[in-house]
């Protein structure tokens, strides 16, 4: 099955008085039709310029896009003009975006009704009544209630959960083809992240979409995504089957990862300390040539030291990771 | 079933109740304060008698009764008549529609290029900026009357060319407000939200950039009407606007200023005039500005 999206040697470069800061330096990765692809890191790793630099919305300058492509519908559409009509009409349309902030990311002064149809006005070309009524439609299978009455007041009128599921239907409302949800629902409290979540699963199976999920919450992962990429300071260290990871984390960094996460399985011991990773993610200036992770690392060997970091190697059928040596500790719990 | 939808129904008044009181809430911090009410209903007079100026005179502003010159208040002229024995009264009603035409439009035309030069300025940032900003810096290192007086001594008198010369002393004004402005706004994440649902950078600037951009703008419309009526009665004093015959408050001060030891009520009476104008403007401006001021949302 040929891949949706592939993105190759994607290089997104920030000009500051201090240097270049490499906020993503050679990550790839594609998404398959109808997957759910989790990216998890630490904050600034990187996962969401990634994503903002596929669909060309790093503010620039300071950032810009050095290297690599972003293949999407068999073109490279790095090359198109960053706000020229061919990009316009894949933001959105084709490729959506769901962000952080539900707060924040809706226009205080418009309707939820007038910033839900000027997408469709925009790509789908409806005329306002049409794009209404799809609009009332759209916020009933978002779960909002009496859309009629809804549509029609201002953002500061709904609650945060409420927002996001305005976001989440505004992201949908042309049937994209792929779906980026920069970490929809660290903002949320506990009980409105699992109904939305489950709402942005329900939803992503009747359109057919793929879903990229960006979080830092394993446990949002571990639940919904189909494949994982661990980044780590701007690039990919891990990537595979999400039972795979879970079950068979490779990279020290990823190992770190879940044994600083408490889990109800487990597997018969009494008690399980939680270990945090040591240090704190690096700065990406003036990057060493050596693996980033070194200095946290708990498996690190001479080898290490001396060495350029490697490029991914698969270690198991569609299972790749940026690291020398087998770090035998297979699962956590075994 | 029946209690889900009272749910609903609750929910849906609550929400139209937010934004009644959103309303409420801005006239009444707009109107607690009285010099607020009194500047209201300075303007609301101010406008009623431009608008029925031939109805409210009682004499024909231009009309001359040399057998009546320089006459002291009485019954038949309120405020007396000047030096071609024409009705004070009249004139200072007939000056109104002046002022307040030169002010709107001199604002207004102000506003719109001075706040496209700042949308445009600020949204788009990179080289685009400083060659506006800079030539904005330079027309704001003039004093606004100073800038005002070179480009009416330029274009000489009359209405229009008073308006077209305060209308470009102001124009800095805005622009840099506009221009800081969508500088912080155009940071927020409904832009990049914006963006990211493939809107056009003109579709950004006008619906998503320029309302948000709204408040202050409208505080500083409010409050440079007032200055703008003043300087219009600068340039009009100095002889640098409104050409005689007609009716200004400025030049009427200047006539009766040369008279002030004998008739002081001709220079007294558009003074006043003139001051309470942009009194009023300046009190409606500050309470424009309390009542929009987003800090204090909730608490009043």
């Amino acid at each position: 099955m040929a891949a949706l999206l592939t993105v190759k040697g994607l290089q997104t470069h920030f000009n500051t008085d201090r240097g270049i800061v490499k906020a993503v330096d050679g990550v790839s990765y594609h998404i398959d039709p109808g997957e759910t692809v989790g990216v998890v890191g630490e904050s600034g790793c990187g996962k969401s310029v990634t994503q903002l630099s596929v669909l060309q919305l790093i503010p620039s300058p300071p950032g810009k896009t050095v290297g690599g492509e972003v293949v999407f519908e068999g073109r490279n559409i790095l090359e198109y003009e960053a706000n020229g009509a061919q990009m316009r009409e894949i933001r959105g349309g084709k490729i959506a975006m769901i962000f952080q902030e539900p707060m924040t990311s809706l226009n205080p002064v418009l309707t939820i009704g007038r910033q839900l149809t000027e997408m469709m006005e925009l790509h789908q070309g409806m005329g306002k009544a049409e794009a209404r009524a799809r609009a009332i439609e759209l916020l009933g299978m978002v779960g909002i209630p009496d859309g009629a009455k809804r549509i029609d007041n201002y953002p500061h009128q709904f609650s945060g959960g409420m927002r996001q599921r305005v976001m989440i239907a505004m992201a949908l409302s042309c049937s994209p083809k792929i779906v980026i949800a920069d970490e929809p629902t660290t903002a949320l409290d506990v009980t409105t992240q699992a109904q939305l979540l489950e709402l942005m699963q329900n939803m992503m199976r009747r359109l057919g979409s793929s879903l990229v999920m960006v979080t830092h919450n394993l446990g949002v992962v571990a639940r919904y995504a189909n494949r994982i990429y661990v980044m780590y300071a701007g690039r990919i260290v891990e990537s595979g089957d999400a039972k795979e990871i879970f079950g068979h984390p490779k990279h020290p960094y990823t190992i770190g990862l879940l044994s600083c996460v408490p889990r109800l399985d487990e597997c018969g011991k009494k008690e399980r300390k939680l270990v945090p990773i040591q240090g704190m993610p690096p700065a990406l200036i003036n990057m060493p040539k050596t693996c980033a992770f070194l200095p946290r690392c708990a498996y690190r060997t001479a080898r290490c030291e001396q060495e350029v970091w490697p490029e991914l190697r698969p270690v198991a059928d569609r299972h790749y990771v940026r690291c020398f040596d087998d770090i035998g500790q297979a699962n956590v719990c075994k | 079933m029946a209690e889900a939808g009272a749910v609903t129904e609750t929910i849906g008044q609550a929400a139209t109740q937010a934004r009644v009181t959103e309303a409420r809430r801005f006239w009444r911090v707009f109107m607690s304060r009285s010099l607020v009410r009194i500047g209201m209903v300075i303007i609301v007079a101010l406008i009623i008698t431009a608008i029925f100026a031939p109805i409210l005179a009682p004499y024909d502003p231009y009309a001359q009764d040399l057998s009546q010159t320089l006459a002291n208040p009485n019954t038949k002229h309120w405020l007396g008549t000047d030096s071609l024995g024409r009705d004070t009264l009249s004139r200072i009603i007939y000056g109104s529609r002046t002022s307040l035409m030169v002010g709107l439009v001199a604002v207004v035309v102000a506003a719109a290029i001075g706040m496209t030069l700042g949308l445009i300025a600020g949204y788009y940032g990179g080289w685009i900026n400083p060659i506006i900003m800079r030539f904005v810096d330079g027309l704001l290192a003039f004093p606004m009357i100073l800038l005002a007086l070179a480009v009416a001594a330029l274009l000489g008198g009359g209405i229009r060319n008073v308006i077209i010369a305060l209308g470009v002393s102001l124009v800095p004004v805005y622009a840099r407000l506009m221009c800081g402005q969508a500088l912080t706004v155009k940071e927020n994440d409904y832009v990049t939200a914006a963006r990211a649902i493939g809107a056009s950078n003109a579709r950004i600037m006008l619906v998503h950039v320029l309302p948000n951009c709204f408040p202050p703008l409208i505080v500083l419309m409010t409050m440079m009407m007032g200055m703008a009526i003043l300087a219009e009665a600068g340039l009009s004093f100095l002889g640098l606007g409104i050409k005689p015959p007609g009716a200004a408050w400025g030049a009427m001060v200047s006539d009766g200023y040369q008279l002030l030891l004998t008739n002081p009520i001709l220079a007294f009476a558009p003074g006043v005039a003139i001051m309470l104008t942009v009194f009023a403007f300046n009190m409606v401006g500050d309470g424009l500005r309390d009542a929009l001021d987003p800090r204090l949302r909730g608490t009043l």
